[in-house]
């Protein structure tokens, strides 16, 4: 069997994966492990807004029901395999219930929505001090133990991020190519003719934004034993916005897109940190100036500048309109 | 009794601000479908326009006309000629996308350019109460909802007695029937962009002595925006303008009868109701449908 280069490809991502964290310091490894978090989560909102078309502003709402979940039950002393499956299925739930009355008429409603949830979202989290501990917030959360293999230092915290992180990534490929992905794509391609070959375009959309706040409850998941102190402050508007941004920068609908601009709005403070407090300036300003030239993100752009080097099969100009006499 | 007076009248009051913010927001809507993402930084930034001119020694009177000018030239021209008119042809997304980032970009830069702390902004009118059926009534009050409606009623008249009023409401229902009938369509639209500058910093100057000027304010205003325009009706000025009071007084009856924790949620629960029972809006027609 002859291994094609991208199988040699995808495995030298993985390798550079597994290799990444050893040798770092702690600090690095931490910024590593939320860098896979929050791929996670711009994955699962890349599914609602590359594929589905739609705009969610609730992604880190989401996140945090499924951080505050999976807090309160491995603070209650259950497994964190047994709080994450149900810090998913109730992102899932909540994104029908929320999708239901917003996917009924079009023009983005369910931005408003979502952006109305998320506010909602943050206002129970700091009134309701019984459950949540209101801005106190909840401290302190267990990391979890696999069988012996402790995950309380940052490094084993990391493989066991990056595990959680692979099997999101396989589920996302494998519903991105299964018949449900291609109905996603043929949505947001053309949704009357998608509803013309029979696809029931509102039950797919809504379907898509249940699974994108899904993925977003994983990472809430992951995130809480990371962090080990979660408050509301962290899952405000501003942080849907800063996902939102990571699927766009990074290039809506493409499957590497949120890898990317999450890779760009996690690490990207790091290396700016001599801007000080302009860092956001500078951010905000390059997303809008990416907008302006390239509105499909990095790799739209990259895929642009590639098509002006390929060599590529130019049409005869005089024949374009077919032969006329 | 005298305190539910006082109550809907200082709602009123914000929500005719309120209302201006969100008449902008469905002009813009229905002129290019631009979606605004940084309408409340829009209603944010002008009161600091005040402010600097104030700083440079200005009086109010010529700070005011200052932050209206800059505002129509920055908020207005700008805004269209450099962010929306690139944009429109590569669908609504990537434009929200780029407004988000704009409010973005506006918050960011007053915080670090002119200060993270809420500025104390002068007082407009007097700050005077007047006893109405025992009722403590600011002047100010009245004063807001007295020059927000003078300048909707001014909007409504332009539209619908001048000419260029009616092609700019020809360009909002049918884009490429009015350029056939010879509307100038792109200047139209450039004009519903001018207006809604001017409407966002009338609300920036009458709102900003309430709260105080800070570079957050736009978060909760721009917020409030969205919700007034789609509870009215998004395809309708009176609708925005209903919409805004409603949300105003909603907004001051539930802080004070139910809770204040739970303040910012009664819109919020408001919105999604309206959305589920009837999405087109209190006033509004619906659209049709695209799929």
């Amino acid at each position: 069997m002859t291994a094609s280069p991208k199988y040699l490809l995808y495995i030298a991502m993985l390798v550079a994966l597994v290799l990444a964290p050893l040798g770092q310091g702690n600090y690095i490894v931490y910024v590593l492990c939320s860098w896979l978090i929050f791929s996670v989560a711009a994955m699962g909102l890349n599914l609602t807004l590359g594929y589905a078309g739609q705009v969610s502003l609730a992604q880190a709402a989401f996140m945090g029901i499924g951080a505050y979940i999976t807090a309160l039950m491995t603070m209650a002393g259950y497994h964190w395999l047994l709080a994450m499956p149900f810090a998913i299925l109730s992102c899932f739930g909540i994104g029908l219930i929320l999708g239901y009355p917003a996917l009924r008429v079009q023009h983005h409603f369910l931005a408003f929505v979502t952006l109305a949830f998320n506010t909602l979202v943050f206002l129970v989290l700091r009134n309701e001090e019984w459950l949540t501990g209101g801005s106190f917030g909840l401290v302190p959360i267990p990391r979890p133990d696999f069988f012996g293999f402790s995950t309380f230092k940052q490094v084993p915290f990391y493989y066991f991020a990056l595990v959680c992180f692979l099997l999101a990534a396989g589920a996302m490929a494998w519903i991105v190519r299964s018949p449900w992905g291609r109905a996603f794509k043929a949505l947001r391609e053309n949704p009357i003719r998608a509803n013309s070959l029979g696809l029931n375009t509102r039950l797919m959309t809504l379907l898509a934004f249940a699974i994108g706040s899904g993925f977003a409850g994983l990472a809430g998941a992951m995130m809480a034993p990371l962090v080990q102190f979660i408050e509301p402050g962290s899952f405000t508007l501003i942080h849907s916005l800063k996902i939102l941004l990571m699927v766009v920068v990074g290039g809506s609908g493409f499957y590497y897109g949120p890898f990317l601009g999450a890779a760009i709005v996690v690490l990207l403070p790091e290396l700016l940190r001599f801007t000080e407090g302009y860092y956001l300036i500078i951010y905000a300003a390059f997303v809008l100036v990416l907008m302006v030239f390239s509105p499909n993100g990095l790799i739209g752009l990259w895929q642009k500048l590639m098509d002006r080097f390929r060599t590529q099969q130019v049409e005869r100009s005089d024949l374009k309109d077919g032969a006329q006499l | 009794m005298s305190e539910f007076i006082q109550i809907i009248v200082s709602g009123l009051s914000a929500g005719s601000i309120y209302a201006l913010a969100a008449v902008g927001f469905t002009l813009l809507w229905q002129a290019s479908q631009t979606i605004n993402f940084a309408q409340g930084e829009f209603v944010m930034l002008p009161a600091f326009f005040v402010l600097g001119a104030m700083g440079l020694g200005a009086p109010m009177w010529l700070a005011i006309a200052v932050a209206l000018g800059l505002s129509v030239l920055l908020l207005g021209a700008a805004f269209k000629k450099l962010i929306v008119e690139p944009m429109l042809p590569h669908g609504t997304l990537p434009l929200i996308i780029a407004t988000i980032a704009l409010g973005l970009l506006m918050k960011e830069s007053v915080k670090e350019f002119y200060s993270a702390q809420g500025q104390p902004f002068p007082p407009i009118f007097p700050t005077e109460v007047v006893r109405v059926f025992g009722a403590a009534i600011s002047v100010a009050d009245i004063m807001n909802l007295a020059v927000s409606f003078a300048a909707i009623l001014t909007l409504q008249l332009f539209l619908q007695r001048t000419r260029t009023g009616r092609c700019m409401q020809a360009t909002a229902q049918n884009r490429g029937v009015a350029e056939i009938l010879g509307v100038n369509v792109k200047r139209m639209v450039m004009y519903t962009f001018l207006i809604n500058a001017a409407l966002a910093a009338i609300a920036s100057i009458l709102i900003t002595p309430i709260y105080l000027a800070k570079f957050s304010n736009g978060e909760t205003l721009g917020l409030v925006a969205f919700i007034a325009a789609i509870v009215g009706g998004f395809n309708q000025i009176r609708g925005a303008l209903v919409g805004g009071l409603l949300i105003g007084v909603i907004d001051n009856l539930s802080a004070f009868y139910v809770s204040s924790e739970y303040r910012a949620a009664a819109p919020l629960i408001l919105l999604i109701v309206i959305i589920m029972v009837r999405p087109q809006g209190i006033m509004g027609t619906s659209e049709g449908r695209t799929v």
